[in-house]
């Protein structure tokens, strides 16, 4: 019994000394990136989570005081429910408008681009174009076609098509704002899901479409009966990231109407940065970024769940 | 004849959507060419009726953008050249050494990519605020370069994976160590997916607005997206002026798209040459 006591001590010991040797010889490479991630990324993310459970005081630390879940109450049902309710539905109709339609004119797009013999390539990045340009530059833009008065792009060629009689001024109503957020949204994802699109009708056997054809199926039934049924997985995951998607609309908002007229256009990024960096609500703006990241991660869960491939 | 309509037909509605894909891009480069003015130009143009670089001369000389650019540059060049460093070194680590928890750090990895960015500013904020380093580029750099080591040692890891042992084995049996190999062998081989990382990097850093506009308060380190944003500002109706400073922002953007929609391009064949 002694004996194999003592062996399997050494035996610890030895595998002990072997993880260390182990650790000693990738400590080099791996150290310096893992002390980045530890103090920059981890160690905030594990902060964020404290801060929503207090008041927290950004100039004294120390003098935060701990109040456990007030903070989610003031959200919930207490003094900012509204707010935060405003703000969580405008992310729900974000959603509920630009993820159907961005889907539709992007599936409709992949088809097209990969059915057409010439210009597939110029078509594609033309296309991509509004994905690739950063927020900032194609919110000015957006603010410049909708301007008020009769000089805006928008108005202009509303009137001189007689739609409108009078210019609009868009952003000073609330589902006007909401509605040129949501244009801007579509816009700006479309060329997304169209490269997604695209990767998954690559992937379908030009056989099948043969088969059909030759059995005399027209090109509409092609698409409703093969095209849509076999890249099932793919609309799966463009929606599931569109949906992740509309949790982090925030630029569109901040840039286009700063949550306004009167915050009715305000989504939750938009809020809690507000209540952080304008109110210097620490606490309650780390409560808000606790609720989102939290929606953000049950919805890649799922997500990676069914895509398993995707993470190889 | 049926097929050749269709054709056409396609080649319509795409041009459509394009064109409602370009239009703003022109209606902007067209405004910044526009004379200077204080209101909206009537009618409202897209294409440029004449080209002028007044305002791309004042925005430079007066409203101080060459500096802004250099800052942006600086930044992007430095934060790209470290993350890629670091995480080139911990993707090798990751995917040539065993060590104990291993899993349980890359999972730790993944874990953190899970949650947007934006979401930690606040907390990112307290802490570099107890560093005393709000206001300096070396605050911002050390959360830029933390932030973007995870993602990046992922997609590095699966491509190291796939390099072959058997080259590896060549330089040990020359009497080379693991340095040897990572310097030797992995990076050069490693040279198109280094290239297009580096490039989602840089504009990354580039287009970032929220960390510079959160921690730097002095307007001669203010990088361009966040000089943008108060240009437009305080010349709300210039719309010349802020166009200008935008193109200059979106040029450099449209170039890098361009290096990689090639690079892009290549993979996928090379990626059909291995499958075929």
């Amino acid at each position: 019994m002694g004996v194999r006591k003592v062996e399997k001590n050494s035996l610890k010991r030895t595998s002990l000394q072997k993880g260390l040797r182990q650790w000693v010889a990738v400590a080099p490479f791996i150290l310096i990136g893992f002390v980045f991630v530890c103090i920059f990324v981890i160690y905030p993310q594990i902060k964020n989570i404290w801060m929503s459970l207090t008041e927290y005081n950004i100039m004294q630390p120390s003098k935060s005081v701990f109040i456990g879940l007030q903070n989610y109450a003031k959200a919930f049902v207490g003094d900012e429910h509204d707010k935060f309710w405003m703000a969580f539905r405008n992310v729900i109709l974000y959603g509920v408008f630009t993820i159907p339609a961005g889907m539709i004119i992007g599936l409709i797009l992949a088809v097209l681009v990969n059915g057409v013999k010439r210009f597939g390539t110029f078509f594609r990045a033309m296309l991509y174009l509004p994905v690739l340009i950063d927020w900032i530059v194609v919110s000015i833009i957006f603010l410049y076609l909708f301007a008020d008065g009769k000089a805006g792009l928008v108005n202009y060629y509303l009137m001189k098509l007689h739609i409108l009689q009078q210019p609009i001024s868009w952003f000073s109503d609330t589902w006007t704002a909401n509605a040129v957020i949501w244009i801007f949204g579509i816009w700006k994802s479309v060329g997304w899901v169209m490269i997604i699109y695209l990767a998954g009708l690559q992937g379908i056997s030009k056989d099948i479409y043969e088969a059909a054809e030759i059995d005399g199926a027209t090109g509409t039934q092609r698409f409703w009966k093969i095209t849509v049924p076999l890249i099932k997985p793919t609309t799966y995951y463009v929606l599931i990231n569109l949906i992740i998607g509309s949790f982090n609309v925030f630029f569109a908002v901040y840039m286009l109407t700063s949550g306004g007229p009167v915050g009715t256009t305000d989504v939750l990024q938009n809020y809690m940065y507000n209540q952080a960096f304008k109110y210097m609500n620490f606490g309650y703006a780390c409560a808000i970024s606790v609720i989102t990241g939290l929606s953000i991660m049950l919805l890649t869960v799922f997500r990676d769940k069914f895509f398993k491939y995707e993470r190889k | 004849m049926k097929k050749y309509s269709g054709q056409i037909i396609k080649h319509i509605v795409l041009w459509l959507f394009v064109i409602i894909s370009i239009i703003p891009f022109l209606s902007m480069i067209s405004t910044s060419f526009s004379q200077a003015m204080y209101e909206l130009p009537y009618p409202p143009r897209i294409l440029p009726d004449t080209v002028n670089f007044a305002n791309y001369a004042k925005i430079i000389k007066e409203d101080n953008f060459a500096r802004y650019f250099l800052n942006s540059v600086f930044l992007s060049t430095v934060v790209t050249v470290c993350v890629l460093f670091i995480s080139a070194m911990s993707a090798y680590g990751f995917a040539r050494f065993d060590f104990p928890f291993k899993k349980v750090v890359f999972n730790l990895y993944l874990f953190t990519m899970m949650v947007p960015g934006v979401l930690n500013l606040i907390a990112q904020y307290s802490v570099i605020s107890r560093m005393r380093l709000v206001n300096t580029y070396m605050g911002i750099l050390l959360l830029m370069v933390g932030g973007g080591i995870a993602g990046n040692t992922f997609f590095l890891r699966g491509f190291f994976e796939d390099i072959p042992h058997e080259l590896e084995e060549s330089v040990v049996i020359d009497g080379g160590g693991r340095w040897c190999i990572f310097w030797h062998i992995v990076l050069p081989l490693s040279k198109p997916a280094l290239g297009t990382l580096g490039i989602g990097i840089f504009s990354g850093v580039w287009s970032d607005f929220f960390t510079v506009l959160t921690f730097i308060k002095d307007s001669d380190k203010w990088t361009l997206p966040v000089a943008l944003q108060l240009l437009r500002g305080e010349h709300a109706t210039e719309w010349g002026l802020v166009m200008a400073a935008s193109v200059l922002l979106f040029v450099p953007e449209l170039i890098m798209f361009i290096i990689v929609q090639k690079n892009f391009v290549q993979s996928v064949g090379g990626e059909g040459a291995v499958k075929g």
